[in-house]
């Protein structure tokens, strides 16, 4: 084993010896609750894959491909979003009361919870540590223009930029611009261009070229 | 409260880092920690305000240096010993050491696509009238509760416009502290940046929250 090599493994186990201090503490919490009757590991197990594996992004690239496509669900979408997003199936948990935030050429919309972590579930999955994290719960309400730089975005200076704060049950998804170049595109072929970002408003959908490649 | 939560306008967290190809938990804890705090809501009886208190009612050094689902698991553990159902002992044993307290329900497999269908809706019916309508100015009170509130420090005492009115919801403040849910007419409401940033603020941006009646004054 090289030296490089040996330093990486001690890094590693430096890390994972800070974790199994809590890792423990949450099993030995889970075995106590298992043996109290309080939860059944098989329901614990459902929560976890489904979201992990059933609820997540391309919910919500569904939604904005169908409004991309279809004006009438595009209407239905920005007038009332939580029954527009019912109809594909997506609803429930941190995802009772959601509103749809259009995009323009003229407008950007952008999406953060300062005060903690909301965020729709139900056509996002869970939210990625960076929307948890302070930098972005800080500086998104107070100096978005450079948030979107540390994303590698920047808009025309004179773009206004609104930012939603979830301060309440009300959870906010972002209808970003569809891309040139996808006229007579399906639903399917166009949800692909809708990143999870763009529907949080910290990206944009790719472009056909994005894709192509 | 006015804890470290309330971290809108806060200086010095330095960029934010996206993760490319970010898996959903970063650890196996995470999973579990996240999973029992959803299971547990139902036989724990707590609301999701209370839980929202219980994660940022801890000084401000231990929540920022705390991981997300670290702060989950400690809130978890706090709401549990908080209502008798688990005791340290317990936990350090990694064994039930007494008898279980009664509770309502426990979430079941079967249960589980069901309750997340469901979620927990927060709007309530009313018989009073919304105050303010779309267009009214108003302030944003400038309160300081040591309790739960959902109103963020960098807007109070700043005018805003009523953008939306959403409907009468439950109001955290009252739910948080198990006074009942105490609904109100919550309203969405946009102010100008250089309002709450000052003359130096982006003219270009315009900032949301979602208050209810009681955080709102007329302007």
């Amino acid at each position: 084993m090289s030296g490089h090599d040996h330093d990486d493994h001690h890094h590693h186990d430096h890390d994972h010896s800070e974790l199994s201090e809590t890792q423990l503490r949450v099993r030995a919490l889970e075995t106590v609750l298992t043996e109290k009757g309080y939860v059944d590991p098989a329901a614990l197990d459902l929560l976890i894959e489904t979201y992990e594996k059933k609820v997540g992004p391309r919910n919500g690239a569904l939604v904005v491909a169908r409004a991309w496509a279809d004006p009438a669900y595009r209407a239905r979408l920005l007038k009332d979003a939580t029954p527009a997003i019912a109809e594909i199936g997506y609803a429930g948990r941190q995802g009772e009361h959601i509103v749809a935030l259009e995009n323009t050429p003229k407008r950007h919309n952008m999406v953060v919870c300062t005060l903690c972590s909301c965020y729709p579930w139900p056509v996002l999955g869970l939210p990625p540590v960076w929307y948890k994290s302070a930098p972005y719960r800080s500086r998104a309400v107070a100096d978005p223009r450079s948030v979107l730089s540390d994303f590698g975005v920047t808009l025309p200076k004179d773009t206004e930029i609104r930012i939603w704060d979830s301060t309440a049950e009300v959870r906010y998804l972002v209808l970003p611009i569809r891309p040139a170049g996808t006229d007579g595109w399906s639903e399917e072929k166009l949800a692909d261009l809708v990143t999870r970002d763009s529907m949080i408003g910290t990206g944009l959908p790719k472009s056909p070229k994005d894709i192509a490649k | 409260m006015n804890g470290a939560q309330d971290l809108g306008g806060t200086h010095g967290h330095g960029p934010v880092k996206p993760e490319p190809n970010e898996p959903v938990f970063h650890a196996e804890w995470e999973k579990r920690a996240f999973a029992l705090t959803l299971a547990m809501g139902m036989p724990g009886g707590w609301n999701i305000d209370m839980g929202r208190f219980a994660r940022e009612n801890r000084p401000p050094a231990e929540y920022l240096s705390m991981s997300y689902y670290q702060i989950w698991f400690a809130a978890l553990e706090h709401m549990l010993k908080e209502r008798g159902l688990v005791s340290d002992d317990e936990i350090d044993a990694g064994h039930s050491l007494h008898t279980p307290k009664p509770v309502k329900r426990i979430l079941s497999p079967g249960d589980v696509a069901k309750t997340l269908h469901r979620g927990g809706p927060t709007e309530r019916d009313t018989n009073t009238a919304a105050i303010f309508k779309p267009g009214d100015k108003v302030r944003a009170k400038n309160i300081n509760p040591l309790t739960h509130t959902r109103l963020p420090r960098y807007v109070r005492g700043h005018v805003g416009t009523i953008e939306r009115v959403v409907g009468c919801h439950v109001f955290p403040d009252s739910n948080a502290t198990g006074a009942g849910e105490d609904p109100q007419w919550l309203y969405t409401v946009r102010f100008d940046g250089r309002e709450l940033w000052g003359a130096n603020g982006d003219a270009t941006v315009k900032v949301s929250v979602d208050a209810w009646e009681p955080y709102l004054e007329s302007a």
